[in-house]
This record gives structure tokens, C-alpha cells and sequence, in this order.
């Protein structure tokens, strides 16, 4: 039981739940309109789109590779969808261009998954080749206007809402169906991790990939598995980002993978593979979420934004190494 | 498999027929007949028999390139036989893949055993089981039941529920054997189990082999350091350049005449001459001291000394011989080096007192494995060899030659990687470096762990020579033989301080063993 306590303590996640706590008092503190369901509200649809995108790379992370292009296949995915829907069938029904941007999404973590599995590319220079590759592609061939005249039903989608309202002290609020995508993607991704020899055999890979081929685990089929569902909630990412936005933006996402790869940092994720949690990836992601949108709040100026991201990112996985490192000294 | 079996054998009597000539291991669960394997024209098998019958133990013996590992890949289907054929429990198994073979109930446990660090012991366990099963979803339920059943099987308790990389290596070994056996193994073969473990566990591991042979479960050891396994084991087979040079019970084999047979040749160690305690003292060493790993450690050597510091592990000796070369500080104590003091925690201060440290695995701390040999020989010798800023190639590389010729490390070209000599001969280049700095005096982390047994009486024979030379050199090991035929003197540590001090040449083995674990 002691020792229970003290994993709890030395965990990731208490440490970046312990700062988003002490962030809200903060901020609670300096602004008495911060603690409303306004502000939740806001933060939670900022999340969504983070957050599809940090469970993927988490995935990712826990088989042993990283992924830096996921936010290039998010884009082409979304821009895609809206160019071939307003083309072939304009009134296309939102769960159909959902679908097609799936699709797409799936089809280029395809490419990532040839290259990575059958192939034998490290996963690093891959992903930052075809970072490039998707988003020249899409910028060359597919076309680089910024569209607003969308598809009607994906306007249509963008104004459904799980509720919406104003609080008797007169805060508005709103929460969008597309949080009902996060939860599914976070339902899914729980399911397939911890109850399907699928999940386990990514933990194992992460684990050791050398183990696993002399188990029998097939390394390549899981490994392309891995880029294909990541590149399939990339897809997902982007037509919710396009839908909430209520425009396809060719030149948005791509720049935002470093912020999300410190979100599944922050959140326990290793780099060496082999561990991350969904519940440390989602707090990663809100404590991202906070420190760009509420930081001003709490009195810093938002120019020290990345700074702050720096240096939480710095605590967060330099204090447990840290920490690792000393405990191994003993031992030895 | 019996599409298999067919196509392997000209015609189906020829197959039956051959079933009934090895009658005379009616049986044998595991035969293999005539096998041959040729890498490129290279035969690393040859025209070899080998049986195993169920709930039996047998050891196979042999150095590095001898077959031993290939035998254990044909075996284990990891690679195909060249000619000859491989019966599993009666059926003619030839051709068989990794798959068949594990189906089979032949598991292998290599060295690293191949777990995985970040999941849970019963994680471990039950992964290759449910993986033959050709199960789809994961039941952590399921899981822990299997685990639970076989660590009851063998009588053993290790948390289900922690993390594998926080076990001790002794408790990782039991997890894989746990593992072979949730998947219903007859035939376990264990490559090199006991290198990483202390007397105790081994006598732990043995008690649990015991017990699994009880039950019907046959035993392979793979090893080149067999004295241990020996007292479980039925039969020996040794292998030298691929074929079999010998095979029998084990009752009558002994180390000396197993090592004759695996090397082929004498390789009797003697024990180091007499020293004349006449010399001048090196090294002093005055209530050294450090919070939870020694204390009290005051002793002192002459030139030309061989002392042994040995204790199980966790006793301090490695700790203490870090502290020495300045890797780990102490918190108090003295250090002194031919009369001058050396600053305690400051491995650059302890080189330049002429100390030098060759750490135990010289595979990730003391080579550069893709470098070169020459490179490595050379690096601690940049500053020596510089010429008003520039590097005197020549020089550098007469002296790493020479190096490398007196310590008569065999190979083709000391341009090539460290990586591509045998581990014998990685240890002389680790050696080579800090000769060529001219140390006064040596500290081996256990010189010969993971070197074959040829090599192995050849290191010590360096280390004699190296005292003989007058250096001050301290052997850090628990492999007990090894101190006995280098030491001049033996400190025994336990629980971080030193327990006794015996003269080499006084004692036994076995009395050794005692004072290191009562």
C-alpha cells in the first residue's frame, strides 16, 4: 500500500494534475469570472481537436516510434474532404465527409505505416519526410485557398450542440457534439489498449521490439496498425477542426504537433516507448489547453506562452527522470 | 507438419523405417539425427546426434562458435537444418518454424530473456500464452490466473501486479521460466542462466529445476561456465567447431575435463607464484566511507600485488572499486598512491595518479563498440601524443599497435570494429587502452564475465603477468575460481565492510563460498 502511495506520488499525472489545480486557484484568485462554466465550456471545445490528435500520438509513443506528421495528414485530410464534397456532391451528409476524411486520414498513415513497418525506416525521419511531403502535396496539387463557402451540413454539424445556454449570472455557454468524437476516440483507444491482444502487443513492442518478434507478436502488422489508426484520428481531428472553425484552412494544424507531443510528454508518455496513459495524455492536454488560453488570466503575457510550455515541459519529465536516475544510483 | 515430413523424406517407409531404427531411444522427446547447418558454405554444425528425453537435464557445452547456439536455433526452428533430421515427441518435426516448435513445448529462455520491462509480471508471463491460444482481447483477470498457477507450480512469489524492470535479475529469470511453462514448455532450454545471478539464486534456480525435471519437464543448460549446473544435470554433450567431442553422464565430468574437451587442449590453472611481500606499498586506503554502500574500508597493497575483493552482490565491492578509480565519492576517508594522496570522487584525478578501472561491462561502459580497435586502444592516450596542437598519428598508432601485439589480441586488422572480436578479445583491447596509459595500478571489474573458457585462462594468465610486471592490480568478482588462480590476497566484503582477508593459495573453493554468504 506504501509503496501504491508513493507511485502515486512520483506519477506524471499527479504532478501535471497538481499544477493544473494550482493554476485554477491562481487564476481563480486574480479573475472571480474564470471559475464559470463559461470558461469551461471554452476550454473544452479547445480541447477537442488537441485532444483527438494527443491520443493518436500517444499511441504512437507507446509502440516506441514518434510521429511529427500527423498534423499534415489532419490537414490534407480535412482540405480533401471539403475540395471533393464541394465538387462532386455539396449537400454530401456530414457522417459521409466525417467518413471520407477518416479515409483519407487512414490512407496516408498508410504511407507512414509502408515505410515504418514493411520498410524498416526509422519513424522520426519518415514522419518528418512526409510532414513535408502531405503538406507540399496538398498545398501544390489539392489547392492552398482558404475555403469558407463549406460544405452546408458541415455548417450544419458545427451548430450542433449538446446544450447551450446562459447561467443566471449571465454566462454564456455552449458544448459542441464534436466533444461526443473526443469521448468516442477516448472510449475506442481505452478499449483496444487495454482489452485486445492488439493494445498489448503495442505496449510489448514499446516494451521491447526484440521480445516481441521472438514471441511471434507480427512487429509489422502492429506497427502498421499503429500509423493507420493515427492517421485515421488525424482525419477525424481535422474535419472537426474544419467544421468548428467553419473553414478549410490549407495552412492551419501543421506547427501544432510540438504542442501536442508535450502534451502526451507532460502526460507520462516515454520516448523510449513502452508506456503512456490516456487519462496522463488527456491532463497533458488540459493543462496545455489552460496555459494557452488562460494565461493571461493568471497575469503572465501570453508572448511567454511557449516559454511557460518549455519550462512545465522541463519539470514535468526532467523531475520523474530525475528522480528514475536516482533510484537506479542506489540500487547500483 | 506431415506435408512437411514427406517432402523432407524420399518416400513415406523411408520415414517409418527411420522411426524404428532409433528404437534404442524409444523415449527420447527430442531427437535429432545427422544434423548439419552451413552458413554460406561455413559449417557451423556438423553430423550431429543429439536426444533429450523427458525430465531430463542436460548440459551443452561449448565456447563461442562452437555450435552450441546454432544446435539451439535448429531446435527451436528459428533456423532450417541443412541435412538431418529433428523428431519432437515422436514426430518427425524437420523443417519446423519457431511456431511449431514452441506448439511443440520446446521454449527457449534466452540471456536477455526477452521480457518486457514495462508491463506486469503476470503481463509477462501469460503474454505467449495467450498468444498460442490466438486470443483476440485481453482479460488482465485471465491473466493474472495463468501467472498465479504457474508461479504456485514452482512454488514461487513474485507480486503480479509490479512492473518487471523493478524485479531483481533473479526474479526476471523466474518470470521467463514461468512464461515457457504457461505455455505447457517440455523441453526448456536456458541460454547462460546463471551468469547473471549470485551463488544464492543459483542454488535457488537449481532448487526450481529440480523440481520442473520432477514433473517431466526436460532441461537444456547452454553455458560455458557449467560447474554449477553440473549437480542437476543427467548428461553432458560438448561441442568443439561443430561437431560432438564428447558426451556422457555428468558424474563423469569435472571442470578441468570439461574444459579439455570444449577447448581442446590443457588449460590447468596455476595458481599465481608466491608473493614476496618485500616490495614498496602502493596504495593506502584509510576508513573510506560511503553513506549505504561501505563502510570502514581500510587496507592497503604493494607493487606488484593481485588482490581480490569479492562478496555477493550488493556487498559494496563494486562500489568500492568505483570509489577507488573516483567514480563514486566516498564521504570520508584516504586514499594514497605511492605516497601521494588522491582526491576522493574525481575519475580524471585518479587517471592522472596513474589508477586505471576496466568496468565490469565492458560492453556499454568501458568500448566503443563501432569504432575501431585501434581508436579505442588510442583514446585515452590523445593528450600524450599531441604536437603543439596536432595529432601525432604515428606515434599514436605505434604505441596502440604494440599494445595490441603484447597483449596478443587476434585480429586481422586493428582497423576493424571492436564490435566484430570475440569477447575474449574485446576484454584485452579494454586492457590495452589502460596499458598504454602505464598505470601503477589496475582495478578488473570482473574481467572474464561473459568470456569463453579459453579466453578466460588466458586473461588470468595476462593478470599474473601484469603483477609479475610490478602494477598493483585489484580483481573485483565473485567467480571464485578466478580469484583463486590471480589472487595473491582475497578481501571478502559483506554488507559494506570487509569481513575477512585471506592469503590466495590458503583456501578452497568451497570454504571461499562460505566465508562469501554466512
Amino acid at each position: 500500500m506504501r509503496q501504491g502511495w508513493k507511485d502515486l506520488l512520483t506519477r506524471n499525472e499527479t504532478l501535471v494534475a497538481v499544477v493544473i489545480v494550482l493554476f485554477c486557484i491562481v487564476a481563480a484568485l486574480s479573475d472571480p469570472n474564470f471559475l464559470t462554466v463559461t470558461t469551461l465550456s471554452d476550454l473544452l471545445r479547445a480541447s477537442i481537436v488537441l485532444g483527438i490528435l494527443a491520443v493518436g500520438c500517444m499511441l504512437v509513443l507507446i509502440s516506441g516510434g514518434i510521429d511529427v506528421s500527423f498534423t499534415a495528414v489532419a490537414v490534407s485530410a480535412m482540405y480533401m474532404t471539403t475540395k471533393l464534397s464541394l465538387t462532386v456532391w455539396p449537400e454530401m451528409p456530414w457522417p459521409l465527409i466525417f467518413a471520407a476524411s477518416i479515409g483519407f486520414g487512414a490512407l496516408l498513415g498508410a504511407i507512414n505505416g509502408v515505410f515504418i513497418a514493411f520498410i524498416g525506416l526509422p519513424t522520426l525521419i519518415v514522419t518528418l519526410g512526409t510532414l513535408s511531403v502531405f503538406r507540399g502535396f496538398l498545398l501544390t496539387f489539392v489547392g492552398s485557398d482558404r475555403i469558407s463557402a463549406l460544405p452546408p451540413e458541415m455548417r450544419e454539424f458545427s451548430r450542433m450542440v449538446i446544450a447551450r445556454g446562459t447561467t443566471e449570472a449571465g454566462h454564456f455557454y455552449s458544448l459542441p457534439w464534436s466533444l461526443a468524437a473526443l469521448v468516442a476516440v477516448i472510449g475506442l483507444t481505452a478499449f483496444i489498449l487495454h482489452k485486445t491482444m492488439l493494445g498489448r502487443s503495442i505496449f510489448a513492442l514499446g516494451g521491447s521490439v526484440e521480445s516481441a518478434r521472438r514471441l511471434g507478436i507480427d512487429v509489422r502488422r502492429t506497427q502498421f496498425f499503429v500509423y493507420v489508426y493515427v492517421g485515421a484520428l488525424a482525419g477525424l481531428a481535422g474535419i472537426l477542426h474544419g467544421s468548428m472553425g467553419r473553414m478549410a484552412d490549407p495552412f492551419s494544424l501543421v506547427g501544432l504537433e510540438l504542442s501536442v507531443i508535450a502534451a502526451v510528454v507532460l502526460g507520462g508518455a516515454r520516448l523510449i516507448g513502452g508506456y503512456g496513459t490516456i487519462t496522463g495524455t488527456l491532463l497533458g492536454v488540459a493543462l496545455i489547453v489552460l496555459v494557452q488560453n488562460s494565461l493571461i488570466v493568471i497575469g503572465i503575457p501570453s508572448t511567454w506562452q511557449s516559454v511557460t510550455i518549455g519550462a512545465l515541459i522541463l519539470l514535468g519529465t526532467g523531475l520523474p527522470a530525475y528522480q528514475a536516475k536516482r533510484a537506479a544510483a542506489r540500487a547500483g | 507438419m506431415g506435408a512437411v515430413a514427406f517432402a523432407a523424406a524420399p518416400l513415406p517407409p523411408a520415414a517409418k523405417t527411420h522411426s524404428f531404427m532409433s528404437a534404442p531411444n524409444p523415449t527420447a522427446f527430442v531427437e535429432m539425427t545427422g544434423v548439419t547447418k552451413q552458413y554460406a558454405g561455413v559449417t557451423a554444425l556438423d553430423d550431429v546426434d543429439f536426444t533429450v528425453r523427458p525430465g531430463e537435464a542436460v548440459c551443452l557445452a561449448g565456447e563461442n562458435g562452437s555450435g552450441k547456439s546454432t544446435l539451439i536455433k535448429l531446435l527451436s526452428g528459428v533456423e532450417g537444418t541443412t541435412a538431418g533430421t529433428i523428431q519432437i515427441g515422436g514426430q518427425d518435426m524437420t523443417g519446423l518454424s519457431p511456431r511449431d516448435a514452441t506448439a511443440a513445448g520446446v521454449l527457449v529462455i534466452f540471456q536477455d530473456f526477452s521480457l518486457f520491462p514495462n508491463l506486469t509480471v503476470a503481463e509477462n508471463i501469460a503474454f505467449a500464452n495467450e498468444l498460442t491460444e490466438g486470443r483476440r482481447f485481453y482479460s488482465r483477470r485471465h491473466a493474472r490466473a495463468v501467472a498465479r498457477k504457474v508461479l504456485d507450480r514452482i512454488g514461487v512469489d513474485i507480486p503480479l501486479g509490479a512492473r518487471l524492470e523493478t524485479l531483481p535479475v533473479a526474479h526476471k529469470q523466474l518470470v521467463a521460466i514461468c512464461r515457457a511453462l504457461a505455455c505447457e514448455a517440455k523441453l526448456i532450454v536456458m541460454d547462460e542462466p546463471t551468469t547473471a545471478l549470485t551463488g544464492k539464486e543459483v542454488a535457488a534456480l537449481l532448487d526450481i529445476i529440480r523440481l520442473l525435471k520432477e514433473q517431466g519437464v526436460a532441461v537444456i543448460f547452454v553455458s560455458h561456465k557449467l560447474a554449477e549446473v553440473l549437480a542437476v544435470s543427467e548428461r553432458v554433450v560438448v561441442l568443439r567447431n561443430g561437431k560432438k567431442v564428447a558426451e556422457g553422464p555428468a558424474e563423469e565430468f569435472d571442470t578441468a575435463s570439461l574444459t579439455r574437451h570444449m577447448t581442446g587442449r590443457d588449460v590447468a590453472e596455476a595458481a599465481p607464484e608466491a608473493f614476496t611481500d618485500a616490495g614498496e606499498t602502493l596504495l593506502e586506503v584509510a576508513g573510506l566511507q560511503k553513506d549505504g554502500s561501505f563502510h570502514d574500508i581500510s587496507f592497503s597493497m604493494k607493487a606488484g600485488e593481485v588482490l581480490g575483493i569479492t562478496g555477493l552482490l550488493g556487498s559494496g565491492r563494486t562500489s568500492l572499486a568505483k570509489a577507488l578509480f573516483g567514480l563514486v565519492a566516498p564521504d570520508t576517508g584516504r586514499i594514497t598512491l605511492d605516497g601521494a594522496e588522491v582526491p576522493l570522487g574525481d575519475p580524471l584525478a585518479a587517471a592522472a595518479a596513474r589508477i586505471g578501472y576496466v568496468p565490469e561491462d565492458r560492453l556499454t561502459e568501458g568500448l566503443f563498440l563501432t569504432q575501431s580497435i585501434l581508436r579505442n586502444v588510442a583514446v585515452g592516450r590523445l593528450h600524450e601524443h599531441e604536437r603543439s596542437g596536432f595529432l601525432d598519428m604515428r606515434g599514436l598508432v605505434g604505441e596502440a599497435s604494440d599494445w595490441l601485439t603484447r597483449l596478443k589480441v587476434k585480429t586481422p586488422s586493428i582497423t576493424a570494429p571492436v564490435q566484430s572480436l570475440s569477447g575474449g578479445n574485446q576484454q584485452r583491447v579494454a586492457l590495452a587502452r589502460w596499458m598504454a596509459r602505464a598505470p601503477r595500478l589496475l582495478i578488473l571489474n570482473g574481467p572474464s564475465v561473459g568470456v569463453d573458457v579459453g579466453s578466460k585462462a588466458d586473461i588470468h594468465e595476462i593478470i599474473r603477468d601484469l603483477g609479475r610486471q610490478g602494477l598493483g592490480v585489484i580483481v573485483i568478482s565473485d567467480d571464485l575460481p578466478e580469484l583463486l588462480a590471480t589472487c595473491h590476497r582475497i578481501l571478502v566484503m559483506r554488507g559494506g565492510a570487509i569481513t575477512d582477508e585471506i592469503a590466495g593459495g590458503s583456501i578452497s573453493e568451497d570454504a571461499l563460498a562460505l566465508k562469501l554468504a554466512s
